[in-house]
């Protein structure tokens, strides 16, 4: 069986519940094509390179960087992005109320990606307490260095909604 | 990042077919790969993805073993209850590579095929200074500039680059064995054997060569034998979480159940070592097992007094460059650490 390279590919994936058909190059990463091509400037473009995780989203359920993802790696994929976490009626999700409730940021610069990892981080189970969520949020850098503040209200989510 | 062509791969079989093309490179989680694009460390024409194989998916036992398939990711490898239970250390370092998102797309078939972190290396072309390795034969700014966190074993005047994967750490010291696919057909690499360093690579004629991964090959998954007792994988670095490591070291440790105070960890004169493997990372560009201790170690107390010592004398080949003398007690504490660690007595 030969394999067929293409330069224009067509993805097919749903994004924040919607679904859609787009067609791009293949090296549009996940994080570009939001920002440029769909207009959702929620993920942030830090570095680019995996180590800031501004750009964090959620892929079938499991958080990424859409710096290190590309588009056509999400065929039939479920993406979520910090647009699609409120429902909806525009209620907040229980991540963001307790984002806004504790005070975890000040420039905010990198919560979007801090919202969608701790909602991966709650289901995943790995909020149990101070230090598991220190360490399972890790890979998202607050250079404001809201820390404590982003693992209380992480921790006071769980609480509210239990992973599995 | 320059485009490319892309095509999804069908089988394993078919993705090796169009490697027979040097202008050609697998994707699989990509964490790696993006970055080397970027910073023009590679490039390619054509992008296979195999990311949708489920041939190379999933975590199994294998007769008294495990079998693991290359797309498996860090976190499912990591939290996998029969790697946690089997091979303690390979989980542990899975787990403390990277950050929770990485470990969610990088998998375990790419992990010990990424390259070094030398910030030397690691530059966005055109570099405005000499690199081996981007640039053969123009030699090592490292070596003349700053290197404390390079090599203390293998290096050449070349390049003093180490290998930064833990997973490979692990799977050298389980005597795992990488399944590769090529234009030949299957064949397994012991991971011990699998990286190279730069002074083996230069032995061996071929200078840039890091690993022992022939062009056109594709790692399919890795096979581990039975558990090998207690396991540790210690990982020292300048922050408690994502971060590289300065070394870090894994260890298997069966002790002897005969002797008393066996059950007893920590006591004093607790169990004596009935066989042990240690492996460090960070050190060279290939994990560095330390055979002469493992030769060493069984009938030794395991207490850090007794331990220390053969850890020492096994480490007696270091040269370590000026600014990393540091390394070479900092890797012989973490080998003492994750031999007790594995043993239970810490």
């Amino acid at each position: 069986m030969t394999i067929e390279f293409t330069r224009r590919v067509e993805v097919t994936l749903w994004l924040n519940g919607r679904d859609l058909t787009t067609v791009v190059s293949p090296r549009t990463t996940l994080l570009d094509w939001l920002r440029e091509d769909i207009g959702l400037t929620g993920a942030k473009k830090g570095c680019n390179e995996g180590a800031c995780g501004t750009c964090t989203v959620l892929v079938d359920g499991r958080r990424m960087n859409g710096c290190l993802t590309l588009v056509v790696q999400c065929e039939g994929r479920s993406v979520t992005t910090v647009e699609g976490l409120a429902g909806a009626d525009g209620a907040l999700h229980p991540v963001q109320r307790a984002f806004a409730e504790f005070d975890a940021f000040q420039c905010g610069y990198c919560t979007p990606g801090q919202l969608l990892s701790a909602v991966a981080c709650i289901a995943e189970g790995h909020a149990a307490d101070d230090a598991s969520v220190r360490e399972w949020m890790s890979g998202n850098i607050c250079r404001c260095s809201a820390y404590p503040q982003i693992t209380a209200a992480v921790l006071a989510a769980a609480r509210e909604e239990p992973g599995r | 990042m320059r485009d490319f062509a892309y095509a999804r791969a069908g089988t394993a079989e078919s993705a090796v077919g169009t490697l027979a093309d040097p202008g050609t490179s697998v994707i699989a989680g990509g964490t790696e790969l993006l970055n080397w694009f970027r910073l023009g460390i590679a490039a390619a024409d054509r992008v296979v993805d195999i990311g949708g194989l489920d041939e190379l998916r999933g975590i199994a036992s294998d007769g008294d073993g495990l079998r693991i398939g290359a797309l498996a990711t860090l976190n499912e490898i990591g939290e996998h209850p029969l790697v946690t239970q089997g091979a303690g250390a390979l989980a542990s370092a899975c787990l403390q590579a990277a950050s929770a998102q990485i470990r969610n797309r990088a998998t375990i078939g790419g992990n010990v095929l990424q390259r070094t972190r030398c910030p030397y290396f690691r530059a966005e072309e055109p570099l405005p200074w000499p690199c081996h390795k981007r640039d053969p034969g123009s030699g090592c700014a490292s070596l003349a500039g700053r290197h404390e966190r390079q090599a203390i074993f293998g290096w050449t005047q070349d390049c003093v680059a180490v290998q930064p994967s833990d997973p490979a750490v692990a799977l050298a010291m389980l005597d795992a064995q990488a399944e590769v696919l090529g234009p030949a057909g299957p064949r397994t690499i012991p991971m011990r054997e699998f990286h190279l360093t730069q002074r083996e690579a230069a032995e061996a004629g071929q200078p840039m060569r890091e690993t022992r991964l022939e062009p056109g090959e594709l790692i399919t998954g890795y096979r581990l034998p039975a558990s090998a007792g207690g396991q540790a994988y210690v990982k020292v670095r300048e922050r408690a979480s994502y971060e590289y490591a300065i070394v870090s070291a894994a260890a298997a440790v069966r002790l002897d159940a005969l002797l008393p105070g066996a059950v007893l960890p920590g006591a004093p004169g607790a169990g004596r070592i009935a066989a042990a493997r240690v492996a460090l990372g960070s050190v060279a560009q290939r994990p560095w097992r330390l055979d002469a201790a493992e030769a060493e170690l069984p009938g030794t107390p395991l207490t850090r007094e007794a331990l220390t010592p053969v850890i020492e004398r096994a480490m007696a080949g270091a040269a370590p460059l000026p600014q990393n003398e540091f390394k070479v007690t900092m890797a012989r504490n973490a080998a003492v650490r994750a031999l007790l660690t594995a043993g239970g007595a810490s």
